[in-house]
């Protein structure tokens, strides 16, 4: 019988028992001795010189330690926080890098920016004291659009970049598009923005600085998704730490969809002033300071025009693109409107020619860096929307339409117009899948009964594929990264048998500790009880980089076969030792090495003892020991696909829309653990919906204050928002290029699903003339266009 | 200026001194060190706060410690039988994958016991509505749905909801 812990078995999560016992241990729930509290003194406003701070005041406030200001870093040589990926303008030149200091020194860049750290013997001494601070703040004008930013006479956010243009990059092949727009039978357009959203992890960021005077160790805890990531960017670049002295945890996490990816400056400023203290230092964020600080997410702002011929195929793909930056570089945030968004605008499409021109803007806003799906849902949305437009237009089925231009499987590997090569997928297989799923057939008498309800019915599709696991290093460090994309891994067999297993993949909700361990019990025959999963821990771990852009199972996952090949090559001739045979007649299964032909086998456990008791053993051919790492480089990325099809009522007397059905069928190549890969399916498909229905981060034009700074004002998705949903998946599709044959859930919900929403709406609404509504459709927006609209068909 | 409180806390009697202003969530997890209930919001909206004062469900977070001087508080530390077995509820939302970071997951557990407790049959548009004042940001819902159906159905027959073995 197959190991109930096994690839493909529905474990129940390891990590559950002490989430559900509360004793799950956050960075805020850590204490260190003589621990004292910053807060961090935040500027109002979006746009100020800052003329001068006085600290006389606060620091004679009880508690008060000690308060620090841009000027004590520059005093100190502090660097700005770096940005992780150089992007090329058209003519070469590279891109705008302003520094970015952990606290702003002269200047504030937007409301939030951190212009001093006061720090106390309790959080409560520390505010008190924060309001005492008098900065003498001069105010300028600001700028929170992309588009205004580039206008000209717009506020400058940086006085050295003209324009405030970050990048002007391309990519594709113009004149090929050009030309084949010239000889197009239709051309549709549709211009389209990506709001801004607000990541919102229920775990507010945290982080604990603390410096070891007898050892000149510096050890920062912290709300990460990458660890050492931080570790090397922080020690090397900003702080100027070696790593041998620099210990960085990310205990649990609770979230991260992406803004615990970067860098933040409160990371550098704990791990520096704590030294200075002599103590260790502990800031939490509050709610509000998460809407001002955590990196955002999307915010395009787009052109886009897909050229068909007569019989709807399509001849090419022109999109311009404007992206907001936000006031300063984030760690990734270069990266996502352009490798991580344009090289997605293929879609599942054989689109011959494509071209994107791509913009980058800052702006007196906070700044905008990877949120969950990081530049794919931006190019899903774009795609899904204009095929959507062009099937109304053509007046052709839009399940067709998609149907009529995907890649077919035959084509795979397939090379497109932007730079990707997909290594499998069969597009038309999840669309004729989901079909009977959502009852397509039966569409237009659901229409029908909807009306007598005297509601409006819709359905949308999105059928998406994406880029998850980005690399080979090599390729993406030519294309700007400027760190390694593989990931380590260390399997250690201990005496007795059991099994650690050190992963640079970090799980923040994922359940690394449940799938990592059912891959050691499948391969060796293990009870998962043997076997524990360590992340999170840069002592421990011996390197990594982190769990985004659902990476973790296909590149951590694939380095812990590497090292489990290790583990079982050595093991081998172990056994051909211990059985007295030739290790080319040992044969392995389920963690049971056997000399074939015979009954003779030995246990992985035996092995085990006899490689730390070595008294039988060829000591003269093999170390002791069975301890085996492994780093693995992927040599592509991996492409998760799938449709998605929502199904929704619009209440036209009130403008809500309700998502009645929501049904997602998806290739995520083989699937370890069912159970929670629907579970990542359910929740990026929230995150889409909400982004599609509730969720806006706006800022005031004139002001650069923001508008939606709390969850009194920010649409989080609740339980009562959205439906129970259909997931289903197939594994004829496993990737080619990974031992596992994984692609990637994590985030492909999120990608498919706003996508989905939006063209259902639009459907409802097809009989007031609509052709596009931008997110999120609130009941305002629906409730204008049906009242707009209602006079004119009232007198047709 | 320091007062002092007497409470019954997961059914042990404290008595701290307290600042006026200190909420009950921080004298929990900072006085008492119970650092299972969690601050996700500063505006009562998230409900990762949430225990039961005197067996009903508050937000933690928007309580002074002050106020509850004398009530009997529950905690998601003293959910679990002594003995460690799950309540029906935490094993439900183990069964059924009903949480994945678990950051917002105590306040989820204890909103959906008095949940229970107030309406022993809920439907699932009962568990969504009354749900309403917790934010999951992980999990989309759909499995909090039914484990907190499956944890109604146990706490209605008195039995543990089956754990299935790892």
């Amino acid at each position: 019988m197959a190991n109930p812990s096994g690839i493909g078995a529905s474990v129940r999560r390891r990590e559950d028992k002490r989430f559900l016992t509360g004793s799950g241990t956050y960075t805020d729930d850590i204490n260190r001795p003589g621990q004292t509290f910053a807060c961090m003194v935040r500027s109002p406003h979006a746009h100020a010189a800052i003329r001068g701070i006085d600290t006389a005041a606060a620091l004679a406030m009880p508690g008060v330690v000690a308060i620090y200001t841009g000027a004590d870093m520059a005093a100190d040589n502090v660097n700005g926080l770096p940005c992780g990926w150089l992007i090329h303008n058209k003519d070469g030149s590279p891109m705008k890098e302003p520094p970015h200091f952990p606290l702003a020194r002269d200047r504030a860049r937007h409301v939030g920016d951190t212009v001093a750290v006061v720090i106390a013997e309790t959080r409560e001494q520390a505010k008190d004291a924060a309001e005492a601070l008098v900065i003498d703040y001069e105010e300028r004008p600001a700028v929170a659009s992309a588009v205004k930013a580039l206008e000209p006479g717009a506020a400058l956010v940086h006085d050295d970049v003209p324009g405030n243009l970050c990048y002007d990059w391309h990519l594709g092949d113009k004149a090929a598009t050009d030309a084949a727009f010239a000889q197009a039978a239709h051309v549709t357009t549709l211009d389209l923005v990506n709001n801004r959203l607000v990541p919102n992890a229920m775990e507010p960021r945290a982080a604990i600085g603390e410096y070891d005077r007898a050892t000149g160790e510096h050890t920062l805890y912290t709300t990460s998704q990458n660890p050492h990531v931080i570790r090397l960017l922080m020690g090397a670049f900003v702080l100027g730490i070696p790593e041998h002295k620099l210990r960085v945890v990310a205990p649990d996490v609770g979230g991260g969809f992406g803004s615990k990816i970067f860098h933040y400056a409160e990371e550098a400023i704990v791990t520096w002033a704590a030294k200075k203290v002599g103590r260790p230092i502990k800031w939490t964020a509050e709610r509000s300071e998460s809407f001002l600080t955590d990196a955002h997410g999307r915010d395009h702002v787009s052109r886009a025009e897909l050229a068909l011929d007569k019989d709807g195929n399509f001849l090419a793909l022109r999109v311009h693109t404007v992206a907001n930056m936000g006031a300063y570089l984030s760690t990734f945030a270069s990266s996502i409107p352009t490798y991580l968004y344009a090289t997605l605008l293929a879609g599942q499409y054989k689109t011959p020619a494509i071209y994107a021109e791509v913009k980058a803007a800052f702006t007196h806003t906070t700044p905008v860096d990877a949120y969950r799906g990081a530049g794919r849902p931006e190019a899903c949305f774009l795609i899904e929307r204009i095929v959507d437009k062009a099937a109304i237009e053509l007046g052709i089925d839009k399940a067709e339409l998609r149907r009529r231009n995907f890649v077919p499987k035959e084509a795979m590997p397939y090379q497109t117009p932007v730079a990707l090569q997909y290594d499998t997928g069969d597009f038309a297989k999840n669309l004729e899948m989901a079909l009977p799923v959502v009852d397509y057939a039966g569409l237009a008498q659901r229409k029908t009964d909807a009306k007598a309800r005297g509601k409006l019915r819709g359905i949308g599709f999105a059928t998406y594929i994406e880029a998850c696991g980005i690399a080979p290093s090599n390729i993406a460090g030519a294309l700007g990264a400027r760190a390694g994309l593989y990931e380590s891994a260390e399997v250690r067999f201990h005496p007795t048998g059991s099994v650690t297993v050190f992963t640079g993949s970090h799980s923040h909700g994922q359940g690394h500790e449940t799938t990592f361990a059912q891959l050691v019990a499948d391969r060796f025959g293990l009870p998962i009880e043997n076997i524990e999963i360590v992340h999170g821990d840069t002592n421990k771990v011996p390197f990594g980089m982190g769990t985004y852009g659902s990476r973790s199972l296909a590149v951590g996952g694939s380095a812990l076969v590497k090292a489990m090949d290790k583990v079982e090559r050595k093991a081998k001739k172990i056994a051909a030792h211990l059985m007295e045979a030739a290790e080319a007649d040992i044969e392995v299964k389920d963690g049971k090495f056997s000399v074939a032909g015979t009954d003779k086998a030995v246990t992985i456990g035996e092995i085990a003892l006899a490689a730390y008791v070595p008294h039988n053993y060829p000591l003269e051919e093999l170390e002791p020991g069975l301890d085996e790492q492994a780093f693995y480089d992927p040599k592509n990325f991996t492409y998760p696909n799938g449709c998605h099809v929502c199904e929704v009522e619009i209440d036209p007397e009130t403008g809500v829309t309700e998502v009645v059905a929501f049904t997602a069928v998806d290739d995520f190549g083989r699937v370890i653990n069912p159970l929670i890969v629907e579970g990542q399916v359910h929740g990026g498909i929230v995150q889409g919906i909400g982004q599609a229905l509730l969720e806006n981060c706006v800022y005031d034009d004139e002001t650069g204050q923001l508008v939606t700074g709390s969850y009194m004002d920010y649409c989080m998705p609740r339980a009562d928002d959205v439906p129970s949903f259909t997931v289903q998946y197939h594994e004829d599709q496993p990737c080619t290029h990974n031992p596992l044959g994984v692609k990637g859930c994590g985030e492909a919900g999120t990608i498919g699903a706003s996508a989905a929403v939006i063209n259902a709406v639009v459907d409802a609404l097809a009989e007031y003339g609509v052709t596009h509504i931008d997110m999120p459709a609130t009941p305002q927006k629906i409730w204008q266009i049906v009242r707009q609209a209602t006079p004119a068909m009232a007198a047709e | 200026m320091a007062n002092t409180v007497t409470l019954t806390v997961n059914g042990k009697t404290v008595t701290r001194e307290v600042e006026e202003r200190t909420l009950l969530v921080h004298f929990l997890r900072e006085t008492l060190g119970l650092t299972g209930t969690h601050v996700g919001c500063d505006t009562s909206q998230c409900g990762a706060c949430v225990v039961h004062v005197d067996g009903r469900s508050v937000k933690s977070c928007t309580t002074l410690a002050v106020q509850v001087d004398g009530a009997s508080v529950t905690t998601i530390e003293g959910l679990a039988a002594a003995d460690g077995t799950l309540h029906p509820m935490q094993a439900a939302f183990r069964e059924h994958h009903g949480l994945q970071c678990g950051f917002c997951t105590p306040g989820m557990v204890m909103s959906a016991v008095d949940l229970v407790r107030e309406n022993p049959t809920p439907s699932e548009k009962d568990v969504r509505e009354g749900l309403e004042g917790n934010i999951c940001r992980c999990t989309g819902y759909h499995n909090i749905v039914k484990a907190v159906l499956t944890g109604a159905e146990a706490m209605r027959s008195g039995s543990d909801a089956k754990i299935a073995a790892e």
